[in-house]
């Protein structure tokens, strides 16, 4: 049963009372629920409700073949889905023990960061949005365009991708797509003194970033926070560098990591990240190897019966397949680990005793994306 | 022909009297101007926001979408007004009728140009802040009536937030009155024939600015309706006209605080080659873009911090600015 009703009102009085932050709000980021008693407004307690837009996406793993689930794990959060795409399609060739041609590796991890960086700019516009300023969120949409376009050409769709396949990737690359992601590229790098103009060193933003919602570092390890957030918090952990998959051993990129633990931080931290991952995405394109794009797999697999742990960083965080098989066309059960329930139910820990206008930046700085929490 | 030989328009002189004909006039004039000017805002607002944000804005309606907000207008009249049902009825009801007669009044005084300005009274300025002070009245009746806790929240800022700003306002305001000895709008202009009050006050013209963008609650300061924080504010629950006038109102009390801004410092209608008409109006839209600019490119301050600024740093800096220039002028 789902129990709305959590936060107990015995203490509800003349200056407590009850605020229903969502499920429709402006800034609640899709259907994200936030019950909170305030004493004018101050947060007396917070408690996020999440369950709006539960999809189900794990029980209907368990009616259909593997490669059915493709499409939807790019559902599952819908800004970076290729990064999911690229997580689900490793998960299962580990269990079936599949060999992915070198390229299809480069390839993913090209496409993976390139959505990173889409994710990244939606993220901070939006929390920048939040904080009051509506003209950087357009800038990072132009910005995201170009990259849209880009995944367009190769995967076909812009938001809900189902490119990567077991055993390597559906289309190849071409020059022009080399090309232009080089373009990107350099004006993504010209386009970040503007940010830094706009944004990072505008004193409203400061003002209104630095010291607020401070996640310590126990308080995020205590919760399983992952991610950006995490990174924000002075933990140095990304499972990109931790437990490296793909063929990410392979560049030379940095984890950026920030001591501080509030809202200006975990922001810094994902403008450093789109930053590496630009240099991520040169390295791959100078060191392109040629070759085929998809191993010889059979059109529908049947995996061995057995089970394997597969994780994988996401734009969010660290995100899990667990996937189990006994051995038939259909799986018989996908777990999936996202990170932003973890990362969202901090907001319980930091959020008392913060004006309403610092929740909802600090909620627009953990970047959150509610379907992703209800799957 | 001049109009005012016409015999029908001599004989309503002659049956009111001058004072009256010009009131009567004036007041027309101004209820015809206050709509237009607002629609004409509404669509420069979103032009310029457009443009800042490397798009072209309303385009459909009209050249370059300049009847978009005639369009809108239309719109919200056919909408239905609706009233919660926990709403207090009547001042729910009154409170957008409230809040567009300061926005009217104001016009009587504001000197358009040498011989246009229904009313000369001699205490004009004490008249527009008296009169804009009734504006928070109204946003705290409609947020209270509304019964919404977003709309209760945002009309308890307006209250802390006008009478805050309203102290530096005035304060800067009295550094010209000391300097021209009179409230009268047209004396204040007249004596700016020679060099605008912004050489001799810049301080002065700094707060007033400042001042003025949070009184009319104008992005960095719009905290009373923070979009991403109380959805809208006190007009959470409004709709249709009612809605309306509340944005009505909006953008009259930017066209009167940038009036106020020309006429205080950047010399009212004065100008060369044109006549002041022109001269006033371009300076009031230049100072209205202004307004519009700041908008679209700074984030919201909070509360606490908006509050610590008015009162730690724009009060003193706006009473010693007033110090020294009373000691200027009286003393030495």
């Amino acid at each position: 049963m789902l129990n709305i009703k959590t936060i107990d009102d015995t203490t509800i009085n003349e200056r407590v009372y009850q605020l229903n932050l969502g499920p429709q709000h402006p800034s609640t980021h899709g259907v994200l629920h936030l019950l909170m008693k305030l004493d004018g407004e101050v947060v007396v307690e917070a408690e996020p409700i999440v369950g709006y837009s539960h999809r189900g996406h794990e029980k209907m793993a368990e009616n259909r073949i593997w490669e059915q689930f493709l499409p939807n794990t790019s559902r599952i959060d819908y800004l970076s889905g290729l990064i999911y795409n690229h997580g689900y399609c490793m998960a299962v060739e580990k269990l079936c023990g599949i060999e992915v041609p070198e390229r299809a590796e480069y390839i993913r991890v090209i496409t993976s960061e390139l959505n990173r960086i889409s994710s990244h700019l939606l993220g901070i516009m939006a929390f920048v949005m939040d904080i009051g300023a509506f003209t950087p969120f357009l800038y990072g949409w132009d910005d995201r365009e170009h990259v849209l376009d880009l995944l367009e050409r190769v995967a076909g769709s812009r938001l809900t991708y189902c490119y990567n396949r077991f055993g390597g990737v559906r289309n190849d690359i071409d020059r022009e797509f080399c090309d232009g992601t080089r373009r990107f590229i350099d004006r993504l790098r010209g386009r970040f003194s503007d940010y830094h103009n706009l944004i990072t060193e505008n004193i409203i933003f400061i003002k209104r970033t630095r010291g607020i919602g401070i996640i310590t570092e126990d308080t995020a390890l205590d919760f399983g926070v992952t991610g950006p957030t995490l990174r924000g918090s002075g933990v140095g952990y990304d499972v990109r560098k931790n437990e490296p998959y793909s063929v990410y051993p392979e560049f030379d990129f940095e984890i950026p990591v920030r001591k501080e633990g509030d809202v200006m931080a975990r922001y810094q931290v994902r403008m450093a990240e789109m930053e590496q991952s630009m240099n991520i995405i040169e390295q791959a394109l100078d060191g392109l190897p040629q070759g085929p794009i998809r191993s010889k797999v059979p059109l529908f697999i049947d995996p061995p019966a057995g089970d394997c742990y597969f994780a994988f960083e996401s734009a969010r965080g660290a995100v899990g397949y667990y996937i189990v098989s006994d051995g038939t066309r259909i799986p018989y059960r996908i777990k999936v680990r996202t990170p932003s329930f973890s990362n969202l139910f901090v907001l319980t820990r930091i959020l008392p005793g913060n004006f309403i206008a610092d929740c909802i930046a600090t909620l627009g700085s953990i970047d959150v994306v509610v379907p992703e929490i209800d799957r | 022909m001049n109009i005012t030989q016409l015999p029908i328009i001599k004989e309503i002189y002659g049956f009111l009297g001058r004072d009256l004909t010009a009131a009567v006039t004036g007041i027309l004039i101004i209820l015809v101007f206050v709509p237009l000017n607002s629609a004409f805002l509404v669509w420069l607002e979103r032009k310029v926001a457009g443009h800042i944000q490397l798009r072209p804005g309303p385009m459909e309606v009209g050249p370059h979408g300049i009847l978009q907000t005639l369009i809108d207008a239309v719109k919200l009249m056919g909408k239905e007004m609706i009233t919660p049902k926990l709403a207090d009825k009547f001042l729910f009801w009154l409170a957008p009728i409230i809040i567009i007669i300061p926005a009217i009044v104001c016009f009587v005084v504001i000197p358009f140009s040498p011989m246009m300005q229904v009313r000369e009274m001699n205490v004009g300025i004490l008249l527009i802040f008296s009169f804009s002070s009734l504006t928070v009245l109204s946003i705290l009746m409609g947020g209270w009536a509304s019964n919404n806790k977003y709309a209760l929240i945002g009309a308890v800022r307006a209250v802390a937030q006008n009478v805050a700003y309203e102290i530096p306002l005035l304060l800067s305001t009295m550094s010209i009155i000391i300097m021209t000895n009179s409230f009268k709008m047209s004396e204040i202009t007249a004596a700016q024939s020679g060099v605008w009050f912004i050489f001799y006050q810049p301080v002065a013209a700094i707060i007033f600015f400042i001042s003025t963008t949070a009184e009319t609650n104008r992005a960095p300061f719009d905290l009373v309706e923070a979009e991403s924080e109380l959805v809208s504010g006190f007009h959470t629950e409004y709709t249709g006209m009612r809605f309306a006038l509340f944005f009505l109102a909006e953008y009259t009390n930017m066209f009167i605080a940038a009036s106020m801004g020309a006429v205080l410092f950047f010399g009212g209608w004065h100008g060369p080659f044109f006549p002041g008409l022109i001269w006033f109006m371009v300076k009031v839209y230049i100072l209205i873009f202004v307004i519009i600019w700041v908008r679209w490119t700074f984030p919201r301050l909070r509360f606490d911090q908006l509050m610590n600024f008015a009162w730690k740093f724009m009060i003193p800096a706006a009473l010693l600015n007033l110090m020294v220039t009373a000691v200027l002028l009286k003393v030495l």
